[in-house]
């Protein structure tokens, strides 16, 4: 026990524990509960923008037969919202829709079609409003304005931070390099459609089953929202087909089902259409970003520059966590002297933006990861090359505090380039065909809860009893990324079992300890250190026992193989099943707990607490393609992918996720847009989803993944549990800046947004044949007032961590909350 | 989920009794076979049957028979198409339009039948009820105006069925049945240039078989332009079919174009063009050209018009190169996605 025995389930490729299941159709997703008397719910969405409600009838629709119940917004008292800032939303909109999609009403009946045909019947008289198409025109029209308490206009929120003096730092460069890029908007596409099933039972308490990700902040929104203590509601996460950030907030749909099953005493369920789920949507935000970014002539970076403008649609959501992700992960990659950030979010009337799969950092990393190809084609440097010269150190502290453990980049580079033939083939192969590199990094979880808390971000419990058997529970929600198999092969580790012996019970927040959920990539880590914990505690109540029966120092016992035994001689031992009946006989009744909690960490300044992690995952990838010059037709021949997992818990799960990133990385690279459409002003004040479908809304098929070639680099961090760290969400990131590369050296010209299309290939090589530079992208970022910023020098300069000055910041969510809830109290 | 509105459901055993029950229900039914297309339609609104009667049971229309050409039930499924060795060898066309349409899973439901009448498509008429109520529809249905073009009198839809395209290039025909008479008709003079009223059947009229004449000495292909490899309707194809003399001389061209007007559009000029002409480097460029200069893409699909205007050339002339016998296989691969 007291040596380090050689792992026998972790590292080692298995079929994931509910794999089984999945395949043969025997998991019960959301939508595959039915309940004795339960009733559908179907709601009425607004179909104008932005509009006030005058009024709403819903007396038609209450008399039509098989109708149970009719909601609308008077008939709640209270917002919610995922952050504790951004409490701006209600379960039926109250007084105003601000996109087409917000639902005003709620029709409960015996069947969907029945619900769905009295939707009909509701009567909504709206009086429009000016709608806000994107962030620009949010800027240019403050007094169209969709929320009162945004920081002014249609600006939510601004950022302004300052690592060291840049300006400065600009100035004594060699090469300045300004660049302006435009990252459309795009959603998750589970393929499971959001669902969620209310149920009262009869004693009164409340249950909700619901696909999502985080059931505990569901429970508190609900909490709040309806107005019922915390220990009256157990939320179960169903198995989610697929989450990706787009089932992480609270939904109104989750508040309508509870609320209609609370007064009908009836089960009642929902299952959102396609076209819901891009209403719900929270997915990446559009960004426009520019960056300037100084370097010496032997390619050393001295600063950078960044701002960032982002179309949040209409709700808060992680939003304001959104704004400091697309700038704070920037200085984890390179080593950067100074940096400096503007970073501005603005409400229009599209569904609200929120976290998809890499958070607010995809699309500046395919800012950076371009403009820094552009800076090594000036330089006249080999891309992969100046990358190395400036990878960051293992155990660095970066310029805006964030503390980085284990660093494999410097590994990964060189994986690709030698797997990819880089050297090869990096402008030397013929034209139309080309090869791109890109990096990136990302949080093994995020350091802080969405709330401020001292408690546990996870707890792990265990049982065991005189059957064998160990049951593992934990409040994680198991979305299809492998977060059952991860819980059920750490504890199998410990304990030396076959992983059949044990059973998980996940997401539920009446039988299993508190975790945060599944989001930011947390979950393997915090998860996972929680489970060794409860897991060692477990063994060593079993070794103390185990002990005394062979009457042996515990310190020889091994736990491996279903037996506990001693090292030195194997064949005197127990079966694991004996060993526990000796822990019950000696202890009684046997559980353990085990929980995890980020370390502290160094940033004390005010916004520090977004982008400190507990462990940093490191990728980098080589996209190869070729390009028709008459069409600007792309075709992806093969992607290079080396990610820094730390280390691989179970290698098949760990691939997996690479690929699914790869995969997603392609989409958006290529094809996927959550865009909308504007009729003719004359005669139409309608703002639309483009392509609210599965078929319209363009994801890769299986046709259209190329060969991906993975390499999974394993530089093991102390933080995580056996050294692992996340594998989710990073390998995404580089994907996109990789192929937008690799389209430069194939055909020389520069998309600078995204997605890349034929069609503006072509029109940059049209554009190129006319003498011009042969670029598709923004030219300019708009004027924005920036705060003053919160000057924080970094370590090198003397810095503390803590913000030198103390700027001013108007407190408007803090204000409107306290209005809230002092109207509430009145009434 | 989206539930289908409500209905009554007929499923005969005879094309005759369909046909009778057709007659009888008149503008308020409509035929069903695979259901692709129509059950997603009903369910968002854009067509609302009352009736439905069902080919599904009708045995006479899954049958394919050679003889003097090749006779193909229109019951038969896509995937049965592509399944079958005469279809792949004679008519390469076909085989190539039939194994692209959709997903194997539409194609083992979907029918040639069906995929014939594929009510026409536009980004602004194929989303459910609650979107087209918040463009105030269109003309298509239940509006007034054609947002493709506000200025437009006619509805601007988009054909965008593969096999069609295909099967004109080959002198397809098509059998009509109905209650009082059968007839059959060139597949070309089936379609008219309007995206409400594409099909030129009478309201009675079933589809009940396609009848292709005797390939001979006719060799003919099909490409298709989508964004993805699988799943998406065209935004533009090339149907292509050529007989040629024995010193490679063409005797007679016939060029269709898929997905760029509210019918499928046969290129008369360019067949008159390539008439008598050898497929040199510098025919086949003129050929596409000019395929490029009668196609008339608008926007309401994928991909912007002008782009699919000038890549109709590219594909146009894959298509005649494919057709002179070189090896195409690598630009088929990068287009499809896909070796077919």
């Amino acid at each position: 026990m007291s040596k380090p025995k050689k792992l026998s389930v972790i590292g080692k490729p298995r079929r994931r524990v509910d794999g089984a299941s999945k395949v043969t159709g025997q998991t019960q997703f959301a939508d595959d509960i039915v309940l004795p008397r339960m009733l559908h719910c179907k709601l009425l969405r607004s179909h104008l923008p932005h509009a006030n409600i005058k009024s709403l009838d819903v007396s038609r629709a209450e008399r039509h037969p098989g109708v149970k119940l009719v909601l609308s917004g008077k008939d709640f008292s209270n917002e919610y919202g995922i952050l504790p800032v951004s409490q701006d939303e209600w379960p039926l909109c109250k007084d105003k829709v601000r996109f087409v999609g917000d639902p005003v009403a709620a029709v409960i009946a015996i069947d969907e079609i029945t619900a769905a045909e009295a939707l009909d019947l509701i009567e909504v008289e709206y009086e429009p409003l000016m709608t806000i198409a994107d962030a620009v025109e949010g800027l240019n029209n403050p007094d169209s304005r969709l929320h009162e308490y945004s920081e002014e206009g249609n600006v939510h929120k601004r950022l302004s931070y300052e690592f060291g003096d840049v300006e400065a730092a600009l100035a004594e460069s060699d090469h300045v390099f300004e660049d302006t890029f435009f990252y459309e908007g795009n959603t998750h596409m589970p393929m499971e459609q959001h669902a969620a099933i209310g149920h009262v039972e009869a004693d009164g308490r409340i249950t909700l089953w619901s696909s999502t990700q985080c059931p505990h902040y569901v429970h508190r929104a609900i909490a709040k929202a309806l107005e019922i203590p915390t220990a009256m509601i157990r939320v179960i996460a169903t198995p989610n087909g697929g989450g990706f950030g787009g089932k992480t907030d609270p939904f109104n749909h989750e508040m309508v089902v509870v609320k209609a099953a609370i007064l009908l005493g009836r089960p009642v369920k929902v299952a959102l259409t396609r076209e819901e789920v891009f209403y719900c949507h929270r997915g990446r935000h559009p960004v426009l970003m520019k960056f300037r970014t100084g370097v010496t002539n032997d390619g050393k970076l001295t600063g950078m520059h960044l701002q960032t403008l982002l179309d949040g649609g209409a709700y808060g959501s992680y939003g304001v966590a959104s704004t400091f992700y697309t700038c704070v992960l920037q200085p984890t990659t390179y080593k950067l002297p100074r940096y400096a950030f503007d970073a501005c979010r603005v409400f229009t009337n599209k569904p609200p933006c929120g976290p998809k799969r890499g958070h607010g950092t995809v699309q500046p990393r395919f800012g950076q990861e371009v403009q820094l190809d552009k800076i090594a084609e000036k330089l006249k440097m080999d891309p992969a090359a100046f990358r190395l010269n400036i990878v960051e150190q293992a155990g660095a502290l970066t310029a805006n505090y964030l503390k980085i453990g284990s660093m494999g980049l410097v590994e990964c580079i060189n994986k690709v380039v030698e797997r990819s033939d880089w050297k090869n083939k990096y402008g030397k192969l013929p034209k139309g065909k080309g090869i791109g590199i890109a990096c990136s990094a990302y949080l093994t979880g995020a350091g802080n809860s969405i709330y401020w808390n001292a408690m546990p971000h996870s707890g792990v419990q265990l049982k065991l009893d005189r059957s064998g058997k160990v049951t593992v529970f934990c409040g994680a929600t198991e979305i299809g990324q492998g977060s059952d198999d991860v819980l059920v092969g750490i504890v199998a580790e410990v304990l030396g079992l076959d992983p059949i012996l044990i059973r998980c019970v996940t997401g539920d927040t009446d039988l299993t300890p508190v975790d945060l959920g599944s989001y930011s990539s947390r979950v393997t880590l915090m998860m996972g250190n929680a489970a060794i914990q409860a897991a060692e505690r477990a063994r060593d109540l079993i070794a103390e026992a185990v002990a005394k029966r062979l009457e042996v120092p515990i310190e020889l016992l091994v736990f491996a193989d279903n037996r506990v035994f001693i090292a030195e001689d194997p064949e005197k031992g127990l079966d694991f099943h004996k060993a526990v009946v000796c822990a019950e006989e000696m202890h009684g009744t046997l559980g353990t707990t085990g929980s995890y909690a980020p370390p502290e960490p160094p940033g004390k300044y005010r916004g520090g607490g977004v982008g400190p992690s507990p462990a940093y995952s490191y990728t980098a990838a080589v996209v190869e393609l070729d390009i028709d010059e008459q069409t600007g037709w792309i075709n992806v021949e093969r992607v290079y992918i080396a990610h820094d997992v730390g280390k691989a818990l179970n290698p098949i799960l760990t691939r997996g996720q690479v690929q699914g990133g790869v995969y997603m990385g392609l989409g958006e690279a290529l094809m996927e847009e959550q865009t909308f459409r504007r009729l003719p002003a004359r005669l139409s004040n309608a703002l639309v989803h483009q392509t609210p479908s599965i078929l319209e809304y363009k994801t890769l098929t299986s046709h259209d993944m190329p060969e991906v070639i993975i390499d999974l680099i394993e530089d093991p961090d102390e933080n995580g549990p056996f050294g692992a760290k996340e594998a989710g969400q990073g390998p995404l990131t580089p994907i996109i800046p990789a192929l937008a590369n690799a389209v430069y050296d194939a055909v020389g010209v520069r998309i600078d947004e995204v997605p890349i299309t034929a069609e503006k290939i072509l029109k940059a090589l049209d554009q190129k044949a006319r003498g011009g530079e042969g670029r598709v992208g923004p030219d300019k970022f708009p004027d924005i007032e920036w705060p003053e910023p919160f000057q924080v020098p970094p370590p090198w300069e003397g810095g503390d961590g803590d913000a030198v000055n103390k700027p001013q910041r108007k407190r408007a969510a803090k204000m409107h909350e306290m209005d809230k809830f002092k109207k509430v109290a009145s009434s | 989920m989206m539930r289908l509105p409500r209905f009554r459901y007929y499923a005969p055993r005879e094309i005759a009794e369909a046909a009778q029950i057709l007659a009888g229900e008149a503008t308020d039914a409509m035929v069903i076979a695979g259901g692709t297309d129509l059950i997603p339609n009903m369910k968002r609104k854009q067509q609302m049957p009352k009736t439905l009667i069902a080919l599904r049971n009708v045995e006479t229309l899954k049958q394919i028979k050679n003889g003097s050409g090749l006779s193909m039930g229109a019951g038969l499924t896509l995937t049965d198409i592509v399944r079958n060795d005469n279809v792949k060898a004679d008519y390469a066309g076909l085989w190539q339009a039939a194994v692209q349409v959709a997903t194997p899973h539409l194609r083992n439901m979907g029918t040639i039948g069906g995929n014939i009448c594929l009510d026409t498509r536009c980004s602004y008429y194929d989303q459910n009820y609650e979107w087209r109520k918040a463009i105030n529809y269109c003309m298509k249905k239940d509006g007034e105006i054609c947002w493709v073009s506000t200025g437009s009198k006619r509805c601007l839809a988009t054909s965008s069925t593969d096999t069609a395209p295909a099967l004109i290039s080959l002198g397809a025909k098509v059998r009509l049945v109905s209650a009082e008479d059968e007839r059959e008709i060139l597949l070309s003079d089936l379609y008219q240039d309007d995206g409400m009223d594409y099909l030129l059947r009478r309201p009675n009229e079933i589809v009940s078989e396609v009848i292709l004449p005797e390939a001979g000495n006719w060799k003919s292909t099909y490409w298709k332009l989508r964004r993805r490899g699988s799943f998406d309707f065209p935004v533009l194809s090339v149907a292509a079919a050529v007989s040629m003399a024995k010193d490679g001389s063409i005797d007679k061209a016939r060029i269709v174009l898929g997905a760029v007007a509210s019918q499928p559009l046969v290129c008369e000029k360019v067949d008159e063009f390539l008439q008598g002409k050898k497929l040199s480097d510098k025919v086949i460029a003129e050929a596409s050209a000019l395929c490029g200069k009668t196609a008339r893409p608008v926007k309401n699909t994928d991909f912007a018009p002008a782009w699919r205007k000038r890549a109709i050339v590219r594909i146009a002339a894959y298509a005649l190169q494919e057709l002179r016998g070189d090896d195409m296989s690598e630009q088929r691969r990068k287009i499809a996605k896909h070796v077919l």
